[in-house]
């Protein structure tokens, strides 16, 4: 149970909105910004880049949702998502994304863990000035969700069906209050 | 120097904020909430120094010293006091409920889930509101974020501490709606 009095029922991070919509809205325009908004990256790769960060801080409400997300983006190349997630297999990524997920990973860890080979890596594999900086802001702006979300205790369905509506609604309608 | 070419030499966060302003917009909205706004019944002070030391654990330079000189602008302390609380809250001149909180703040900087019961519990019991509880988690997730942001990108820092102590004035008084945004 959460550690606040959340509405009932109401899943994740969506229940802790509901009780602070003032943080809710710009949390919520910075997950759409960052995810489908412009940007050099597919909302594919954004959405994989933020499960594989979720993943990392073993955040499974945020794992499971934007890898549903990610899936639904990725249509029939879906298993890049499993690969990467539960087989720790990067085979069918581009350069480019093997780079700038080793660089979402460090973030992870911390700000200062980014060193200047990862981003001379990164720019190698083609990842130009916008692709390292959405990385790194999306790999640190789930630093964040993935630690409001377990630090209040929310509701985190344990059953996969319960994602594939969620993800199909964020990839379609994206993040709204 | 910064690993981007951030087409400014704004300090910190206001560089990749200017940078991409469509997100430093949202970014500035969520630390104007959490930290600038008077409808909240943790001080300006408490919340500031959550944020500065939560930026302290995350060895982040810029925010630790940003948010240190504006916690010490609303409690009109010393440096040392503010360092003090950095160093070791449980034996600063504080209130036993905001030492809960910085607890709480500590817990959710190693990951969400090192946040336990008992630590609510605690917090509650020192009088702790649920919506006071929600704010510490968030700040401290926050700052997860924004430290991760400025060091990630590896953005310059002023050296000079007094730089800091002298901007505090002016930045709790503007808030931080439009920081950064203009060049």
């Amino acid at each position: 149970m959460a550690y606040i009095p959340v509405e009932e029922g109401v899943p994740g991070i969506r229940s802790l909105f509901k009780f602070s919509p003032e943080t809710g809205k710009p949390l919520c325009e910075l997950a759409e910004i960052l995810l489908r908004g412009p940007s050099p990256l597919s909302s594919a790769e954004r959405e994989l880049i933020a499960a594989y960060v979720s993943h990392r801080n073993a955040c499974t409400f945020c794992r499971n949702s934007h890898a549903a997300a990610a899936r639904c983006h990725f249509g029939d190349d879906k298993k890049i998502v499993d690969d990467l997630l539960f087989e720790d297999r990067d085979l069918l990524l581009s350069k480019k994304m093997k780079a700038l997920l080793v660089l979402a990973g460090k973030v992870q860890q911390g700000g200062i863990s980014v060193g200047v080979e990862d981003i001379a890596s990164a720019r190698e594999a083609g990842a130009g000035d916008t692709d390292i900086h959405d990385t790194v802001l999306i790999a640190a702006s789930f630093s964040m969700f993935n630690r409001y979300v377990d630090g209040l205790a929310a509701f985190t369905p344990q059953e996969e069906n319960a994602y594939l509506e969620m993800g199909k609604r964020m990839s379609e309608k994206g993040y709204h209050l | 120097m910064a690993y981007i070419d951030l087409q400014n030499d704004l300090p910190g966060i206001r560089g990749p904020m200017v940078y991409r302003p469509e997100t430093g917009a949202a970014l500035n909205e969520l630390a104007e909430i959490l930290l600038h706004d008077e409808n909240n019944t943790l001080s300006r002070g408490d919340r500031e120094m959550i944020g500065a030391y939560v930026s302290s654990l995350n060895d982040c330079f810029f925010c630790e010293n940003v948010h240190s000189a504006m916690a010490q602008h609303y409690y009109q302390c010393d440096t040392p006091f503010i360092d003090e609380v950095k160093t070791d809250f449980t034996s600063a001149d504080i209130s036993d409920k905001l030492k809960s909180l910085l607890a709480i703040a500590g817990s959710v900087q190693l990951g969400g889930k090192q946040v336990t019961e008992t630590q609510i519990d605690r917090a509650k019991t020192l009088g702790a509101t649920d919506r006071e509880i929600h704010d510490t988690v968030l700040i401290a997730a926050a700052f997860c974020m924004f430290n991760r942001y400025v060091d990630g990108l590896n953005t310059w820092a002023p050296q000079d501490m007094q730089v800091y102590i002298d901007r505090a004035a002016m930045r709790a008084e503007d808030g931080y709606s439009q920081s950064g945004l203009v060049k």
